[in-house]
């Protein structure tokens, strides 16, 4: 990142800013969804960018998400740069057909002859007290599909610039957007720049033990590794930012160097992210490994409601850190 | 087949015990709510809360044509429906608070609440999430020959959703003593209807050759007359039905929706809360033909008052659930 003409930004100005520039860079672009446009989505996300592009760019649909969906596709294949937005992570499943039989598959059925470059923004993460409908994270179930790629920023940093990144790609993209993160603030360039989707980024450079982590879980893992750091372990924290594709080598490269990893993701711990990513550095780099490579996902439970309940179904800086030490033998 | 109702005396059939009950359903329905508005402004009730104020008589007036053992399912808007269908306040306030002595064990939430004691099989935090549920209950009704009946509460918004079409379609091919009771506030969250729905509302049951009737919802005679004929004739056999009622949320679309000008204004506002409120409106006809004064109307919010301050107690006092239990009731 440049140093020169760096301001705050909160997460979720950044992905305004970045929406507001491929507008205007690229008049293919549009934006459908509930609530976009006078209300800018309930999470407001989207305030200011009906007056400037006005409603022919971003578009109020009806409580339609299977029909506008699948319309992006349509209008995908023929000439625009749709980016849809699905207010919460929840409501893919009624997306499922036209993103896993249609998006994801249209190039590779037709033989390469037909595209779909088309966004799809939503949400996850839970401890909103939002229950279980309005909570989950289900970034796992787009990322096992060939033929979608999956961004999952955890800063505003790497939100603008994946996420304009996302809106220039060939391909249909998935991007989770945690609600918990909306009002986090970071550095965030004046100057235009891109991230390319596949690069993972190390957050920060330790030498005991690699913790993976994706989305919010980044800010979780930083601050167990401030804890680490009180008790004499160098963790090193590593974003894979996408999970399709995935920077197996920097994963794997930083497992090598600290011999023991745990990965963290707010998922469902089973057939989930981090299932993934633990199998990728248990082959890459099982041979430099000190002990098993350690998961944290959330737990296998539909999110509840009650406060003290849906506390404990997440991964937390202290969950982390006990791990962390277990692995390390300093606990 | 469209019939357009002016409720009369004679086909509601409401007497004075009738009405003073409903009337006090009602009141119970505002004065829990305002107390919800409360909680969660004074941020003590977690999450969100999407409040009923105003659209109380369609609860009310459909849910009084209800047997015990009839089901509902309900909406992200449902605590009136839930408390028109017979729950208890004390333990909805639990579930609201996330305490374990509420309906769902604190696992629900203000969106969640299922009593299946009383026919309630839950609210839904999917806009037409419980279209399929409504419509199944009603399958299992007529198969079991069990002779409920199966009332599906929605807004206008859920006219977006394809399941919607879907299940209709079913339910009029299979004359499932299922009905559709949508409730038109006039907005999709922040958006009007007319901006995304096209056409007429009952061009879509009409679609389908399944009867369908319309009503003004701040009517609650209106309401309980149409009600009561879609009841009995999808009870004895008649088949599907659908009732769209007119009708007005009076606050925001959640608790914190504070600043509606850019979708609504207050003039709109103030004149659904002035002129067509269905407690005021109920309460002037109850007192016009002599079946109540003024001083028992009154006394049906005291009462409300009471009851509404007693379980809102109740709940606050009560423990949340042990975190330890967590995994429990993830599998039947
Ligand atoms: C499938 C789905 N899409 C979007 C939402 C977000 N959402 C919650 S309520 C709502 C508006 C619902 O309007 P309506 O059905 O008319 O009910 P009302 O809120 O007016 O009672 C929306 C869009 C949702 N809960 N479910």
């Amino acid at each position: 990142m440049p140093e020169t003409a760096v301001r705050e930004l909160t997460f979720a100005e950044a992905i305004r800013e970045a929406l507001a520039e491929e507008l205007r860079r690229d008049p293919r672009v549009v934006v459908l969804g509930e609530d976009v446009a006078e209300a800018g989505t309930p999470f407001k996300v989207l305030s200011g960018l009906v007056e400037e592009f006005g409603t022919t760019r971003i578009i109020d649909t009806p409580i339609s998400e299977a029909g506008f969906t699948g319309l992006a596709v349509g209008a995908a294949m023929t000439g625009m740069r749709p980016i849809v937005d699905i207010m919460f992570g929840d409501f893919l499943t009624l997306v499922m057909d036209q993103m896993v039989n249609q998006a994801a598959k249209i190039h590779y059925m037709s033989g390469g002859a037909l595209q779909v470059p088309m966004v799809l923004r939503t949400t996850m993460g839970a401890t909103r007290r939002s229950a279980a409908q309005h909570s989950q994270s289900l970034h796992a179930w787009v990322s096992h599909v060939p033929g979608l790629k999956v961004v999952l920023p955890s800063t505003p940093y790497d939100a603008k610039g994946l996420l304009k990144s996302a809106i220039r790609d060939q391909n249909p993209v998935v991007f989770f957007e945690d609600k918990m993160m909306y009002r986090l603030k970071g550095p965030v360039p004046l100057e235009e720049y891109t991230i390319p989707l596949g690069v993972a980024d190390i957050k920060r450079p330790g030498t005991d033990i690699t913790i993976v982590a994706t989305s919010s879980m980044v800010q979780t893992a930083m601050a167990a590794a401030e804890l680490l750091e009180q008790v004499g372990i160098s963790a090193e924290v590593v974003d894979p930012r996408t999970t399709s594709p995935l920077d197996r080598d920097t994963l794997v490269d930083s497992v090598k160097k600290t011999s023991r990893a745990i990965v963290v993701d707010e998922g469902h711990e089973r057939y989930g992210v981090t299932a993934e990513i633990a199998a990728v550095i248990a082959d890459g780099a099982f041979y430099h490994l000190d002990a098993p490579v350690k998961r944290l996902g959330a737990m296998d439970v539909p999110v509840p409601f009650s406060p003290p309940l849906e506390d404990v179904t997440v991964p937390t800086e202290n969950t982390i850190f006990d791990l962390a030490r277990t692995l390390c033998g300093k606990a | 087949m469209t019939i357009h109702t002016q409720a009369t005396r004679a086909e509601s059939g409401i007497d004075a015990a009738r009405g003073l009950q409903m009337y006090s359903q009602m009141a119970r329905i505002r004065v829990f709510e305002e107390r919800v508005n409360e909680l969660y402004t004074r941020a003590i009730m977690p999450g969100l809360a999407h409040l009923y104020i105003g659209q109380e008589a369609v609860a009310v007036g459909v849910c009084a044509q209800l047997e015990p053992d009839d089901y509902i399912t309900s909406t992200h808007r449902g605590h009136g429906h839930c408390l028109a269908k017979g729950a208890q306040p004390d333990r909805m306030f639990a579930e609201l608070l996330g305490k374990e002595a509420g309906y769902c064990r604190g696992r629900g939430g203000s969106m969640h609440i299922a009593d299946p004691a009383t026919g309630n099989l839950g609210a839904n935090a999917i806009v037409a999430g419980s279209a399929g549920v409504a419509t199944g209950a009603a399958f299992s009704a007529k198969w079991r020959g069990s002779g409920q009946v199966a009332v599906c509460f929605f807004g206008e918004g859920a006219l977006g959703q394809g399941v919607l079409y879907e299940v209709m379609n079913l339910a009029q091919l299979w004359l499932l003593p299922v009905v559709y009771v949508c409730e038109n506030n006039l907005y999709n969250e922040y958006t009007h209807y007319r901006e995304t729905t096209a056409g007429e509302v009952l061009a879509r049951p009409a679609a389908f050759g399944m009867h369908a009737e319309q009503v003004d919802g701040q009517d609650v005679r209106a309401v309980f007359a149409a009600a009561g004929r879609l009841v009995t004739r999808a009870r004895s056999g008649g088949g599907p039905a659908f009732l769209q009622c007119d009708t007005y949320r009076y606050r925001g679309h959640h608790v914190g929706d504070i600043n509606r000008v850019f979708y609504r204004s207050k003039e709109e506002e103030q004149e659904w809360m002035t002129t067509r409120d269905p407690l005021a409106r109920f309460g002037d006809w109850l007192c016009r033909l002599g079946f109540a004064d003024p001083a028992d109307l009154e006394a049906c919010f005291v009462t409300a008052r009471h009851e509404i301050e007693t379980a809102a107690q109740f709940a606050l006092d009560s423990p949340f659930p042990d975190a330890s239990d967590v995994q429990r009731h993830v599998y039947a």
